[in-house]
């Protein structure tokens, strides 16, 4: 176990000298490759590489910071679902005679976004107990990312899954057969516009339990009784 | 990280496999195909391995038998709801499926349980890896031929999930933690209760360290078998008892306590130089010893006071991106949950241990001869509903 020094800050101040330098030092070395970056002090830190520099973001976290361990890659579409908003799909406004919901509008989370897919993995440095999340946007007209697998043999699978389930592509992977779905298999089942059946054929039994109750006007400020 | 003679012999021996096989492919090989259903896959697993006699020359699992979409099912439940479905991840050590979860939508909404509820979660938490891998080193053995270990696991196990059952009503389903605290109290008299059924699983304990690890069959079988170096182990993010039997000294319940009370304990992170099976067996061994010495000291130290917080009955969590992971039986176990300030997730990304760990499997099943297949993945312990999520 070497250093575990590296985090002291006093837990009262909000600013992070150790991933606050994290930061500096990737912006150093990626220039306008480092798009966005967000630090939540003391706990967890996020930035966005451009598509192209992904695979050398993650061979300098590896080589230069120390991040060996790989935890995980995966994607998110940020498309507001087009069935509605929470959980009521059409079906059931058309059922109840309600006009259907307008979509959200597309927002995007930490560090920014400005495609509808995009990329995500964590690594992390276990010696010295702190990880990174990477994010990078996925270009819309190609959605093809490189592989890390070069960097991360572990991401291999990954891959598969993020592939199978966004249609997103990996270039320089080996194998990106289908994981989980069989291989006939048509549609990216994460894909927020991929339609969930169950839930569009039949009302959420589920719904009665967030339902107003009589008297509630305040839905979001009615404390809970302590159990 | 320095690598031990036998982990150099063992990588050696895996590329020199991986070399031969372009020279094989010439030849005619044979494909045995192990699963979907076998004894030593845990559920359905499949593995496709290419052989060059008795030798492994290609493994590849092939999963999905058990996919339940999860990950999807997860945007259309609230958050409340979201729990039901994580239970049955990994359902040996369900109640621990739910912990990092609830942490992740407390730490959205800047709730924190109240310190009772911090320490039953913590209780309820070392339970479900005693009831889990007490059943590991029973099957374990049952895969190298003796049968009678896999009795006394059963056996034993049950006294840990009458105790579960006793708090909150679900032998193998618990759906008990909620964000902000937990549902319910410990019933009366329940500490002393658990703490005989505790002794029984020391004792259980310390028959496997005789009847398992002492047996020389045992120890022909494992030693040296299945050598996972460290920098391979952490490349393919493997976590738990697997990253630590590689001699990776890496614990998240020491490392990174997240909400669990585990810092407050006197406890110790075992780990085990050699990366092969033996030492993921005798790591998982003095795991589950650990977490019997936790769970004696939490039971005596639990504080008194509520065990829910206030929170709104609707449970709204705020915009963000929040991500917790704890040390689970299987392993590292996270959830990456992306909320828009609906009453539903709108991305809940499940790092499950068992992936990781099992998507090394073509690594390490390179090379090996066929009955030490079985061993291979039996040491990795996986569950598939852990895999396929």
């Amino acid at each position: 176990m070497s250093t575990t020094d590296l985090e002291i800050v006093p837990p009262s101040e909000p600013v992070d000298e150790f991933r606050d330098g994290i930061v500096a030092a990737l912006t150093v070395r990626l220039g306008s490759a480092l798009v966005g970056s967000h630090v939540r002090p003391n706990d967890d830190l996020w930035v966005r590489v451009a598509a192209d520099a992904w695979a050398d973001t993650f061979r300098l976290l590896r080589d230069v910071h120390g991040l060996r361990y790989f935890n995980f890659l995966s994607a998110i579409d940020w498309m507001p679902s087009p069935y509605g908003r929470d959980m009521d799909s059409q079906v059931d406004n058309v059922l109840e005679g309600k006009e259907p919901k307008a979509p959200d509008a597309r927002t995007t989370g930490v560090a920014g976004g400005d495609t509808r897919f995009q990329v995500f993995a964590r690594v992390h440095n276990l010696a010295d107990h702190w990880g990174i999340t990477v994010k990078a946007d996925v270009p819309d007209d190609s959605l093809t990312m490189d592989s890390i697998i070069s960097v991360y043999a572990g991401a291999n699978w990954h891959e598969r899954e993020v592939a199978e389930m966004y249609g997103v592509s990996f270039a320089g992977h080996p194998d990106l057969r289908k994981l989980y779905l069989p291989t006939e298999f048509e549609g990216y089942p994460l894909r927020k516009d991929f339609a969930l059946l169950a839930r569009r054929i039949r009302p959420w039994p589920g719904i009665v339990d967030v339902e107003q109750m009589p008297g509630d006007n305040e839905p979001d400020e009615a404390a809970a009784e302590p159990a | 990280m320095t690598l031990t003679d036998r982990q150099q012999l063992a990588y050696i021996a895996g590329q020199a496999a991986d070399a031969r096989l372009n020279v094989e492919l010439e030849t005619e090989g044979m494909i045995l195909n192990i699963g979907p259903q076998h004894p030593a896959t845990h559920g359905t697993l499949r593995v496709i391995v290419r052989l060059d006699g008795e030798q492994v020359v290609a493994a590849e699992p092939v999963m999905g038998y058990m996919h339940r979409g999860y990950e999807k099912l997860t945007e259309v439940r609230t958050y409340p709801q979201v729990t039901t479905l994580i239970n049955r991840i990994d359902w040996l050590g369900s109640f621990a499926n739910e912990v990092p979860f609830i942490l992740a939508a407390e730490k959205l909404m800047e709730v924190e349980a109240p310190p009772r509820a911090q320490w039953i979660r913590t209780i309820l938490f070392e339970l479900s890896r005693i009831a889990n891998i007490t059943l590991f080193l029973g099957d374990m053995a049952a895969q190298i031929g003796a049968l009678t270990p896999v009795f006394y696991a059963f056996r034993d196990r049950e006294y840990i999930l009458n105790q579960i059952e006793a708090v909150t009503g679900g032998r193998f389903h618990p759906n008990f933690d909620r964000i902000g605290g937990l549902k319910d109290d410990l019933p009366k008299g329940w500490g002393e209760e658990t703490k005989g059924a505790l002794r029984k699983l020391s004792e259980f304990c310390d028959t496997m360290e005789n009847l398992v690890l002492g047996n020389e069959i045992f120890a022909a079988r494992t030693r040296g078998i299945g050598v996972i170096p460290a920098d391979i182990a952490q490349a393919y993010g493997l976590s738990g008892a697997n990253l630590r039997a590689s001699g990776v000294d890496f614990d998240l319940r020491r490392d990174n306590p997240a909400g669990l009370v585990h810092d407050k304990l006197d406890w110790k992170v075992w780990t085990h130089p050699d990366g092969d099976s033996f030492a993921r067996y005798w790591v998982r061994l003095q795991e589950t010893r650990e977490a019997i010495k936790m769970v004696e000291q939490l039971i005596d130290g639990v504080p008194s006071g509520p065990v829910m917080a206030k929170v709104p009955r609707i449970i709204k969590v705020p915009a963000g991106e929040a991500w917790v992971e704890t040390e689970n039986p299987l392993g590292a176990m996270g959830y990456y949950v992306i909320s828009k300030g609906d009453l539903t997730p709108f991305r809940v990304k499940i790092r499950s241990a068992s992936f990781n760990n099992v998507s090394i499997a073509p690594w390490v099943l390179r090379g090996v001869y066929v009955p030490d297949v079985i061993t291979i993945l039996a040491s990795l312990y996986f569950i598939l509903g852990d895999i396929d999520r």
